[in-house]
């Protein structure tokens, strides 16, 4: 059996809304992964190098700005540059419906929006994690 | 008798309440008289409803400018400007790690030719603005007051707000630039000069509207607020140069009001009472002015959700008329369809309505505290203001807020709090409606929202690099050389340094930097 699946919350940009961030975070925690967070305010660039460093499977992006098309895609290039291909990546925040289809183009494999019930969420992480060996 | 029944902040309710219940009729004067528990103002809204004070900026100042103009056409009486993050940050629009956020959430402005045409065609000396403004709240009132200049309007007429609680940005915001000291050294300047240059400027709007938004109840956002309130005027008041009475009121509030109808009137009503009470006992003020409890309010944010989204109109008008009969002097109803974008047109305008219905169609602005005397009422804030002594205690025990703030346990606080109340509306325990009840199947709501154009970008690009050209770099650099040399001094106002670096054309990040250079930076504690 494999450990835990690892994953980083982090928060890329200047937006210091964390509260989603940190609920996803623990909630994660008690159903059983590991769980980094990287604070506020991190740049895609360092998110990437964290990811490397800590090994995580899955990074999820916490954004509610509206600047998540641009954050998403610039932190799927900096994973790619760091190497890092094959961790996932998953997006939430205040998205729009009409975004959901974009986020997913520009690298996200889930993106659950404002209103999402934890517990769907929870079940896709899961299901990620899970999932994740086909990928590598 | 405890039979479960509890407020959301977990104050326990009884099936009814009765004379036993009321103060005594000594502790419970008339509106308008200390500790103004009544409101802060004899004739409550009669003379003149609450400010109704829409939240908006966005893009360009040319848009937003346009916006403004269009919301005071409908009957707005004071502007509330969003900034951009980029200048919430101190980082200039030609920042290379910041090109996704410029004009984003609010408005970009990176020197005083922007702010002069945010503000073209308004008149300053007419209305009131509020900006909701904290890391670089000092170059933002540097700003304004050369706008002002411009205009011809002398600064004693100015009228406005700027937020500047930097200590809740440490905890619960996230636009944090320099540490708490200097940024503490920083507000009491500003505090200070709007005493004595801009007299009828709130310099500080100290705000537990986010804390709220993070997560803390009703009790614990006052209590936060209360503690921060007093982190700030000691720190004016240990420089010993004013008296609480000269700078008291020019010192303001701001909240979000929630869902839980009576709590929220409690709070406000026991906030005035507790706040009053600490500024004539903690500092001796003889002014009653001085004790006022002066609120802004939201009603909206964390209490708005996504599923069936348009029951959020609902929502928001029932927090906007418990704000009012909890005495508040200035509102933003927030748009229904905040969880998904920023608002279009259409829903701010309709937010706007639902505060124009409530003051002018419903009666509740005819009569002062309207819920004044109500067994209910008057218990429940007693109870609120307990609560509130309680939690405040407990932070001036360790140490009080700046040690709290870096120690990470208020960010706790906050945090344990939000968790509980998920858990709760995942079992169901607290109800909402379209989330754990009567839910439906629809798919969510294709909004509008505003999408920034990229040309609009471009152009707030251009106007900088024309302003670099334009301006005198000699008038620059002695500026900036001034900030830095009175930043190291202890005992210099920075104020009029802004003032003089905004009029030579600085930009927000080459004054930020300035000041970074001789403060650092803050380093944050990432608990969950």
């Amino acid at each position: 059996m494999p450990g835990p699946a690892r994953v980083l919350v982090a928060k890329p940009g200047l937006d210091g809304h964390d509260r989603g961030a940190k609920l996803v975070a623990r909630a994660l925690r008690d159903a059983g992964f590991e769980v980094i967070y990287t604070g506020i305010r991190q740049r895609p660039e360092a998110i990437a190098s964290v990811a490397l460093q800590e090994g995580v499977q899955i990074v999820g992006l916490s954004i509610l700005s509206g600047a998540h098309l641009a954050l998403t895609r610039k932190t799927a290039d900096a994973l790619r540059a760091v190497g890092a291909d094959d961790v996932l990546l998953v997006v939430g925040g205040t998205v729009p419906q009409r975004d959901v289809a974009r986020l997913k183009a520009a690298g996200a494999a889930a993106v659950y929006p404002t209103g999402t019930p934890l517990e769907v969420l929870l079940d896709s992480m899961r299901a990620l994690s899970e999932t994740d060996h086909l990928h590598s | 008798m405890d039979d479960g029944v509890h407020s959301e902040a977990g104050i326990p309710l009884a099936v009814s309440y009765g004379p036993a219940d009321l103060p005594p009729t000594e502790s419970l004067p008339p509106p308008g008289e200390f500790p103004f528990t009544r409101g802060n103002f004899r004739d409550g809204y009669r003379g003149r409803v609450w400010t109704i004070r829409q939240y908006s900026g966005f893009g360009t100042p040319e848009e937003s400018n346009k916006r403004y103009r269009y919301l005071l056409a409908q009957g707005g009486t004071g502007l509330s400007v969003a900034l951009d993050l980029p200048t919430q940050c101190g980082y200039d629009s030609d920042h290379p790690d910041v090109e996704e956020e410029v004009g984003r959430v609010g408005v970009a402005l990176d020197t005083l030719a922007d702010a002069e045409i945010l503000f073209d065609a308004i008149p300053l000396d007419a209305i009131s603005t509020s900006f909701t403004i904290n890391g670089t709240a000092a170059i933002l009132l540097a700003f304004y007051v050369a706008v002002g200049e411009k205009q011809g309007v002398e600064r004693a007429k100015l009228r406005g707000t700027i937020q500047n609680d930097i200590l809740k940005e440490y905890v619960s915001r996230g636009t944090w630039i320099w540490p708490p000291r200097p940024s503490l050294r920083l507000i009491a300047d500003t505090i200070e000069f709007c005493a004595e240059e801009v007299p009828r400027f709130n310099a500080i709007s100290v705000a537990g509207a986010h804390f709220r938004d993070a997560g803390a109840n009703a009790a614990q956002e006052m209590a936060f607020t209360l503690m921060d309130g007093i982190t700030y005027c000691d720190e004016v008041m240990a420089r010993g140069r004013m008296t609480i009475d000269e700078f008291a009121p020019q010192v303001s509030f701001f909240f979000y009001t929630h869902g839980d109808f009576f709590e929220e009137i409690a709070k406000y009503r026991a906030g005035r009472r507790r706040w009053a009470r600490i500024v004539r006992e903690r500092y001796g003020a003889k002014d009653d002015r001085s004790c006022m409890f002066r609120v802004g309010c939201v009603a909206g944010g964390a209490s708005l959700y996504a599923p069936q989204a348009q029951n959020n109109v609902v929502r928001v008008a029932y927090e906007a008329l418990a704000s009012v009969l909890g005495g508040v002097q200035s509102m933003f109803t927030a748009a229904w369809d905040e969880p998904f974008a920023l608002p279009s047109e259409d829903s701010a305008t309709l937010a706007l309505r639902t505060q124009q219905v409530l003051a002018y169609e419903t009666g509740v602005a005819r009569v002062a505290d309207p819920l004044g005397g109500s067994y209910y009422v008057e218990a429940l804030t007693n109870e609120m203001e307990a609560r509130v002594v309680e939690i405040m205690d407990d932070l001036e025990r360790r140490g009080g807020m700046v040690q709290a703030v870096e120690e990470g346990y208020l960010q706790r606080l906050i945090s344990e709090e939000a968790f509980r109340v998920q858990q709760a509306i995942t079992s169901g325990e607290r109800a909402i409606v379209g989330v754990n009840r009567f839910e439906t199947d629809d798919d969510p709501p294709e909004v509008e929202g505003y999408e920034m154009d990229e040309q609009g970008r471009i152009r707030q690009l251009e106007r900088l690099a024309e302003v670099k050209r334009s301006r005198s770099s000699s008038e620059v650099r002695a500026t900036l050389t001034a900030l830095g040399a009175a930043a190291a001094r202890d005992d210099d106002n920075l104020m009029p340094r802004l003032v003089d670096c905004a009029k030579a054309y600085c930009t927000v990040g080459e004054m930020v930097d300035v000041l970074k250079g001789k403060w650092g930076e803050f380093q944050q504690p990432a608990v969950f």
